[in-house]
């Protein structure tokens, strides 16, 4: 039994070791997303936290593989950790109203 | 999921716009060969109501690309509207009054059969209340001199999706037809994800595709991304139709999705309407300006 948990002891000091994942919030509200252009780093875990106060929406980011449905007051987080350099952009997917079609973004993954 | 090589298919046609021929059913055989020729034309993305600089004579647009279908001859057996009749608007009052505006303009039209269906602008904010109020279904099937005609609606859903109802739906309707039936679909969104990054796409498309794939003649029209546009997924056509508003930029030719913006020295140009004939084993679609030049 002892001899057990020294083994796991070195794996019980990496995960303690490990940084926690920035949070980066996004406002979505008619007809924009706050803050609509946002730089990562390759690799690094990040934690999108995704709120709405207004209507039903939607965030969609095809080229990183991210989605969710966003409802007023049901914040949703989004954790990832970008494995490719680049610009990808990000809309809401959810016509939510006049202006919806301008509601979008760019997430920028530099080296 | 193919593209088209256009270089095989085009040729000029003498109105100055183009023919596309397409030898969908040419596996249909005898089938094909039994139906009778007609001509349909097809107008979309009209956004009646729309105000601003990519399209000053926005009221102008519309009531000359309807003189322009009227000034047709012959005329063609029926018209499709495929979606965007009007232009979103927040107020549920002034989207009625768009709507009554656009039925009233339509009513000028010669050919009396017309077949409507909604865009996202029309129905995504109140799942297509008011559509249905003046136009009633806004997804449904029909018969046409051999052709089975089928109206997707994949716009009421806000989230761009045809919906499990609406599928159980198709697939019953597909279920009633011989698998080589020629079938057109109409529809406003891409059921392939043509660029989802511009919400270019319909959620569940990939389920309406598979209840398609068995029939062997199957060719979708749609509307939504405001060009001409051809595109395969398997045996499947899929053609897009310019607008009668402004032009849109090719999909993920520009950063961001914006109108193309209007030139003065060549007003109207990349909007207009399209004819397609049907004729035993093929279509032909023929793109018109609004104004001839």
């Amino acid at each position: 039994m002892k001899r057990r948990l020294f083994l796991l002891l070195p794996l019980i000091g990496t995960a303690w070791a490990q940084p926690e994942p920035r949070v980066i919030s996004i406002a979505a509200r008619k007809f924009e997303f706050t803050p609509g252009e946002i730089e990562l780093r390759l690799g690094e875990p990040v934690v999108l936290e995704l709120a709405t106060d207004d209507v039903h929406m939607g965030f969609d980011a095809p080229g990183l593989g991210l989605h969710a449905d966003l409802l007023p007051g049901k914040p949703v987080r989004l954790p990832f950790t970008p494995q490719k350099a680049g610009s990808f952009e990000f809309a809401c997917d959810v016509f939510c109203g006049s202006g919806h079609e301008d509601m979008g973004g760019v997430i920028k993954v530099t080296a | 999921m193919q593209g088209i090589d256009r270089r095989q298919f085009l040729k000029i046609a003498g109105l100055g716009g183009v023919v596309f021929a397409s030898g969908l059913a040419r596996a249909a055989g005898t089938y094909a060969a039994s139906q009778d020729e007609f001509f349909f034309v097809q107008l979309s993305d009209t956004h009646w109501g729309f105000k601003g600089a990519p399209n000053p004579d926005a009221e102008g647009t519309l009531p000359k690309a309807i003189a322009a279908v009227n000034a047709l001859d012959p005329q063609p057996d029926f018209i499709v509207f495929t979606g965007d009749l009007t232009h979103t608007t927040d107020d549920p009052a002034e989207r009625r009054r768009r709507m009554a505006q656009f039925r009233d303009l339509i009513s000028g039209l010669r050919t009396r059969n017309i077949r409507l269906m909604p865009g996202e602008h029309d129905a995504a904010l109140d799942r297509g209340e008011a559509f249905k109020e003046f136009f009633g279904a806004t997804h449904y099937s029909f018969e046409h001199k051999g052709v089975h005609f089928i109206a997707l609606d994949n716009v009421s859903d806000p989230t761009g999706a045809i919906g499990p109802e609406q599928l159980e739906w198709l697939t019953a309707d597909l279920a009633k037809q011989p698998r080589e039936a020629r079938i057109v679909v109409l529809t406003h969104r891409p059921l392939f994800p043509l660029y989802p990054q511009w919400d270019w796409a319909t959620k569940d498309g990939e389920q309406a595709i598979a209840a398609l794939m068995p029939h062997s003649n199957v060719t979708v029209f749609y509307g939504h991304i405001h060009q001409e546009h051809h595109f395969k997924t398997a045996h499947i056509e899929h053609h897009a139709a310019r607008s009668l508003i402004f032009p849109q930029p090719a999909p993920g030719s520009v950063p961001k999705r914006a109108p193309v913006a209007w030139d003065p020295q060549h007003p109207y140009r990349g909007l207009g309407f399209r004819s397609v004939e049907a004729e035993p084993g093929e279509y032909k679609l023929t793109e018109h300006p609004v104004l001839k030049a």
